[in-house]
């Protein structure tokens, strides 16, 4: 291990994959699986409950760890969204990635990992979010 | 029951890949932050190397599974373009999505993500149902 920055990239690394893998396994990647999820008025899906309420107990677990530490392993300190405004941009941009979230059944994770897959109508759905996200951050006010 | 408990160590997994991302490099383990932040040129080589990570997760499952993960999509070209334009512009007026408001966001017990989840879950429900309704 070179230095802290090589440590940064293979901890990224690592948690992308990991990442990917869950992904996989839980049957987040497929977007007719997330559609009968959200579908709670018809034939209500609810394994991926179990997806978010294992994602977040691990988390919470990584959270509480953390609080103990003065700083993470690989930097000189934990770089985390201070804000605490409840603003009309948060719910307005929310409520917009819902809609496109229910129209797709595709979220930024599982639409990326994805793309190993090859699909061609992933690519356009991507190339799609990239731009979006490109146009919220060159016309409005871009968010950290 | 078998389905809940591969649904259950999927997101355990997810939660894993978030706590390394926050012990070890002090960072929210959200794809739209980090994606909006490559887009930007920022935090460049840590987020490329999280997003290899990401794309490599599905052949790891192929190597362990000894099949690819299924995705199968419903929805016409045009309508996932749609998805694809509101999802990024949602997710970063939003200041994130389901993985760093839902995984991480409620993991920290914040407010602004609490907020976030519950609208956006709202607006998906509802989408999904008004598109059943109308079609």
């Amino acid at each position: 291990m070179r230095n802290l920055a090589d440590a940064r990239g293979i901890a990224a690394l690592v948690s992308g994959l990991v990442f990917g893998l869950g992904l996989s396994v839980s049957g987040m990647l497929d977007p007719t699986r997330v559609r009968g999820f959200l579908d709670i008025a018809g034939a209500w899906d609810p394994s991926l409950a179990f997806v978010l309420a294992g994602a977040i107990a691990v988390s919470a677990l990584g959270t509480r760890l953390a609080k103990r530490m003065s700083a993470p392993m690989f930097d000189d300190q934990f770089h985390l969204p201070q804000g605490r405004l409840i603003d009309r941009r948060l719910i307005a941009g929310s409520a917009i990635f819902g809609i496109g979230w229910g129209i797709g059944g595709f979220c930024p994770g599982p639409a990326l990992a994805s793309l190993t897959l090859g699909l061609p109508a992933t690519v356009w759905f991507v190339v799609a979010m990239l731009a979006g996200m490109t146009v919220h951050d060159r016309f409005m006010k871009p968010s950290t | 029951m078998t389905g809940y408990l591969i649904s259950l160590s999927g997101g355990l997994l997810i939660g894993l890949s978030a706590a390394i991302l926050m012990l070890a490099n002090g960072r929210v383990a959200g794809v739209s932050g980090i994606a909006g932040r490559l887009l930007q040129g920022r935090q460049s080589s840590a987020g490329l190397a999280f997003f290899t990570g990401l794309l490599l997760g599905p052949v790891c499952y192929r190597v362990l599974a000894g099949s690819w993960p299924v995705v199968t999509i419903q929805a016409t070209t045009p309508l996932l373009i749609v998805a694809g334009l509101l999802v990024g512009f949602g997710s970063r007026m939003g200041s994130g999505c389901t993985s760093g408001h839902g995984v991480v966001g409620l993991a920290r017990l914040s407010p602004r993500s609490l907020v976030a989840v519950a609208t956006f879950l709202t607006t998906a429900v509802l989408t999904v149902f008004l598109m059943g309704a109308f079609s």
